[in-house]
Formats: C-alpha cells, sequence, structure tokens
C-alpha cells in the first residue's frame, strides 16, 4: 500500500507535467481550431533559455520567472509574425506550418547550444529532501511539481473565469464575429493565447529537465506524445479534461511502469517497462472507442 | 456606398443617412440587401465608398467601429450562447472602462427578468429572451448609434411588439439613434420615423415612415394588404 500511494505521488508529478503541455495545446487549439505540434519544441527552447539565464549566474527561481515572461512574448510574437498569415488557410495549411516550427525550434536549440546533453538545474530547484509519511516516501520535489501546477492552473482558472481580459479572450475563441462586434481585438487575443500557452509549456518543460535529465533538444518529444494524450482523453477543447487527463496519464505510467515485473510474474507476456508510449496510444485508443467526444468534451453533431 | 461577398455584389451603390436620435428602418425582401448594409456600416463585408460617422470617415474595422459608439446586433443575434448572461452584458460593456455595475442595473431596468437568471447559459435562453440579450448586450456599450438586424426574426408577434416597445422607449428615454432592417414592415414603419425600401441592392423608395405606410406599391408588396 505505501509504495502503491508513494508511486500515486510520483505519477502525479509526471502527470503534472504533461498536464501543463496539454492545457497548452487546449488553449491554442480551443481559439483555433489547431493542434500546434511545435507546442513541445517551443517548451524545450523555454526550457534552454532559463538554462542560458541560470549559465549567466540568475538564480533558479528567477530564472524561472524571466523565462515565463520571454515565452509569453516569444509564443505572443510567434501568432502575430508567423501564423498571422495563415490565420485563413486551410487547416492542413496551419498544421504544416507548426510542424515547420518544431524543425526550426530543434535546430536553433541544436545550433545556439548544440545538441550536447546538459544538466539543468545545476541546483536542484527544490530540496533533494524526502518526507516519510507513515512509510510513504514523498520526494520535495515531485510535491513542489505538483503544487507549482497546482497553482497555475488555479491561477489561469481565476484569470478566465474572473478578469474582463479573461472573459474576451474566452468570447474571441469561441466567437471570433461577435467578440469583433463588442470591440474585442481578437486577432490580439489569439496572439495573447499564444502567449500564455507558450509560457505553460515554458513550465512543463523547465519541469521535464528536473524531473527526467537531461536537458536536451529531444527531451520534449516523448513528453508531448503523451500531452495529446492527456489532451485527447479529456476532450480536446476542455482544460479541466487536459489537467485531469494528464494527470491519470502520468499516474497509469508510472505504475505500468512499477508493476511491469509483477505483471510478468503474474504471467503477462511482455515486458510493458520499456513500452510506456505504446501503453499510453492503447490507452488513448481505448477512450476514444468507448467515448468519442474525450471525458470532458461535448459530442458534436454536424449537419451534412 | 457598395458592398460585396468575394464577386457577389450585394449593394449597387446605395446612400442613406440617419439623423440624431432618429430610428430609421429599411425594408426589403430576402436579398434585398438589408442586411449588408447594416455590414457596411459595421465594417464586417467588404464595401466600396463611404460611412460617415458623426463627420468622420470610418474606417473598415468592426473593433474600430464598436469603439466609437456603434453597437451592430448582427442576424442570429451573435449571442455568446455558452457564457451566461451576465458575461454576454460583460463582453457589451468591454469598449466601456468602468461604472458596470450602474450600466447592468439600467440594463435591468429594460429588462427586470434579467436580474434573476445572470448565471444562465444564454444558449438556453428562449429565442426572444436571446433577442432581449442582444438588445440589452447592445446597450451595456451605451452605444450612439444602434443596428439591429431584423430583431422581429422568428419570434412570436407579441414578443416582437415588446421588442419595438423597448426599442421606442430608448429612443424616447436616452435618445437612442438606431437603424434597424426588417421584414416585417408593419412593425417596423410604425416604430421608425423614416425608412428606405431596397430592392435588389438599390434604394426603391424612401420618405417618411408614415407616408410609406400609405403607398400604394409598398403596401401591395410589404404590407401585404
Amino acid at each position: 500500500m505505501a509504495e502503491l500511494l508513494q508511486q500515486v505521488v510520483i505519477g502525479l508529478s509526471s502527470g503534472a507535467i504533461y498536464a501543463l503541455l496539454a492545457l497548452a495545446l487546449v488553449l491554442i487549439h480551443r481559439a483555433t481550431g489547431v493542434v500546434n505540434f511545435a507546442q513541445g519544441e517551443m517548451a524545450m527552447f523555454s526550457a534552454y533559455v532559463a538554462w542560458q539565464l541560470v549559465q549567466w549566474g540568475s538564480p533558479y527561481w528567477v530564472a524561472f520567472g524571466g523565462t515565463l515572461v520571454l515565452s509569453f512574448a516569444g509564443g505572443l510574437l510567434l501568432q502575430r509574425v508567423v501564423m498571422r498569415p495563415v490565420e485563413n488557410a486551410p487547416v492542413l495549411t496551419i498544421v504544416i506550418v507548426t510542424l515547420g516550427l518544431l524543425l526550426v525550434f530543434n535546430g536553433l536549440a541544436t545550433w545556439l547550444w548544440s545538441g550536447e546533453v546538459r544538466t539543468f538545474p545545476p541546483n536542484r530547484p527544490f530540496p533533494t529532501r524526502t518526507f516519510d509519511i507513515g512509510g510513504v516516501v514523498i520526494n520535495v520535489q515531485d510535491l513542489g511539481i505538483i503544487a507549482v501546477t497546482v497553482l497555475l492552473v488555479a491561477g489561469l482558472w481565476a484569470f478566465f473565469r474572473f478578469t474582463k481580459a479573461g472573459l474576451a479572450l474566452r468570447a474571441a475563441a469561441l466567437y471570433p464575429e461577435s467578440s469583433r462586434l463588442v470591440g474585442i481585438r481578437v486577432g490580439w487575443m489569439l496572439g495573447v493565447g499564444w502567449g500564455l500557452a507558450a509560457a505553460l509549456g515554458a513550465v512543463s518543460g523547465m519541469f521535464t529537465a528536473a524531473a527526467f535529465p537531461p536537458l536536451e533538444p529531444t527531451m520534449m518529444q516523448a513528453v508531448l506524445i503523451y500531452a495529446f494524450a492527456a489532451a485527447v482523453f479529456g476532450g480536446i477543447d476542455s482544460p479541466l479534461g487536459a489537467v485531469v487527463g494528464g494527470l491519470t496519464l502520468g499516474v497509469f505510467l508510472n505504475l505500468v511502469g512499477t508493476y511491469a515485473d509483477d505483471l510478468q510474474d503474474l504471467g503477462f507476456p511482455v515486458d510493458l517497462e520499456g513500452l510506456r508510449l505504446p501503453v499510453a496510444f492503447v490507452f488513448i485508443l481505448v477512450l476514444l472507442v468507448a467515448r468519442p467526444q474525450g471525458l470532458f468534451g461535448r459530442a458534436s453533431a454536424r449537419r451534412v | 456606398m457598395e458592398a460585396r461577398y468575394g464577386p457577389v455584389h450585394a449593394l449597387h451603390g446605395i446612400s442613406l443617412t440617419v439623423d440624431d436620435g432618429e430610428i430609421v428602418a429599411v425594408l426589403g425582401a430576402n436579398g434585398a440587401g438589408k442586411t449588408t448594409t447594416l455590414r457596411a456600416v459595421s465594417g464586417t463585408v467588404a464595401r466600396r465608398g463611404e460611412v460617415v460617422f458623426d463627420g468622420r470617415r470610418l474606417r473598415r474595422s468592426p473593433e474600430a467601429a464598436a469603439r466609437l459608439g456603434i453597437a451592430h446586433v448582427p442576424e442570429g443575434r451573435g449571442t455568446f450562447s455558452e457564457l451566461t448572461l451576465l458575461e454576454n452584458l460583460r463582453l457589451g460593456a468591454y469598449t466601456r472602462g468602468d461604472g458596470l455595475e450602474e450600466n447592468l442595473e439600467r440594463v435591468y431596468g429594460f429588462f427586470g427578468w434579467m436580474r434573476n437568471r445572470r448565471e444562465q447559459p444564454a444558449g438556453t435562453l428562449s429565442g426572444g429572451e436571446q433577442q432581449m440579450l442582444a438588445l440589452a448586450r447592445a446597450l451595456m456599450s451605451r452605444p450612439r448609434l444602434l443596428l439591429l438586424d431584423e430583431p422581429s426574426l422568428g419570434l412570436a408577434p407579441m414578443i416582437v411588439r415588446e421588442i419595438f416597445g423597448i426599442v421606442r422607449r430608448l429612443n424616447e428615454e436616452e435618445k437612442l439613434t438606431v437603424l434597424v432592417v426588417e421584414q416585417n414592415a408593419t412593425v417596423a414603419l410604425e416604430s421608425s420615423s423614416r425608412a428606405y425600401v431596397l430592392e435588389a441592392g438599390r434604394v426603391a423608395l424612401e420618405g417618411p415612415s408614415d407616408d410609406l405606410a400609405k403607398d400604394e406599391a409598398v403596401r401591395r408588396s410589404y404590407l401585404g394588404y
């Protein structure tokens, strides 16, 4: 029992990382109907920016905050400069543009910081202590990642729910025409949406570097797949779904990894430990067959 | 002014004026260019010619028009249906910095039932209620010109009377200027001081509403008696 609880906490911590990136995907999908395939590489790039700030002598949490601001600005700029010209293009065109961005960020990071693996942060963001609560040993870092994620998600929720700017962002994403008529600058709202997504992704990237070292240009590729799974699991347009999806997937995958040996002992034919990615896919597949709109999504019908 | 959707000309050069404090109606059959006329004013359709508001030429931007005080209640009412009634009203006041509470009280003065249903998702309101919400949302911006697109569409005659009654009250009590497009010529001519009749993208007739209501051709084509 203690081991199970321990593994659940570890799973929640990696789940939080997937949830943040999934939330970024959902924000952009809600606003534009497009999946941003570059989200993971943008997050990786942000993590390198944070690493660079620390290299230049900034304390970790200052670099963390600075990276959030820079990523927000970068995301906004990206939408205004790169995405805006293709705004009205067919979805496939936009998807190809985001795939292009994926390659650009990957190349840029390799060129700027070389592909060699690095340890980041050099000093861990959270103390390396552990708690022992009745036999359940919990890492401070895991708790820290979960706590920061909860704070971010709660803050984001309050922003969307209670502020005028948050309301305008929601309106612009769902009803661009009506929003223009009440005076909302919809184009800029999309830019802000990209900015927020980039900032959320940045947190995901920085935590990935801390929880699953090393820092390297390819580190977010698997995380992006998990984030897709989480977002689809929750119903691609539901922020709550993305969070629940991310956490669930994190716990599920961690338990699969932990108990893979036991399963094999019980006669299961393959070792699931190394098969986490395919397991994630099976997870989505089963859910989508059972509930095509995702856990929190709404079924939509279209008259043809 | 001319307007078109891609290669399709919807308006072939029309000219109309609305004076401060007036209710002006635009009548016409389906496809005559009524909706396009409003969309050309607020800048939601490509147009040629000029729209002058308060002595200033408007550029073609619905956001900018809204900021200058032009509130457009579009065809289909433009309801933010997943959002609550109150959120719809708050969005109506988007261009206004402050005085939200006071503004809400003023709007509840016209639509008392809204006070107790603030948290209801707007999409679950009835058609008539959504039309009133669209009107209320426009009022929240304290507009200087209200563009109303077929407020009677799909509504029972009694509700249509009620809505036009409120528009008239707004005009009298707040000196609200209104340009309303309507297929229901009877109620539109009753409520307006002047009217234009559009046919195939051109102004076919114009004049004081009382005179048009007596006009033989208008009666036969639009009033049906």
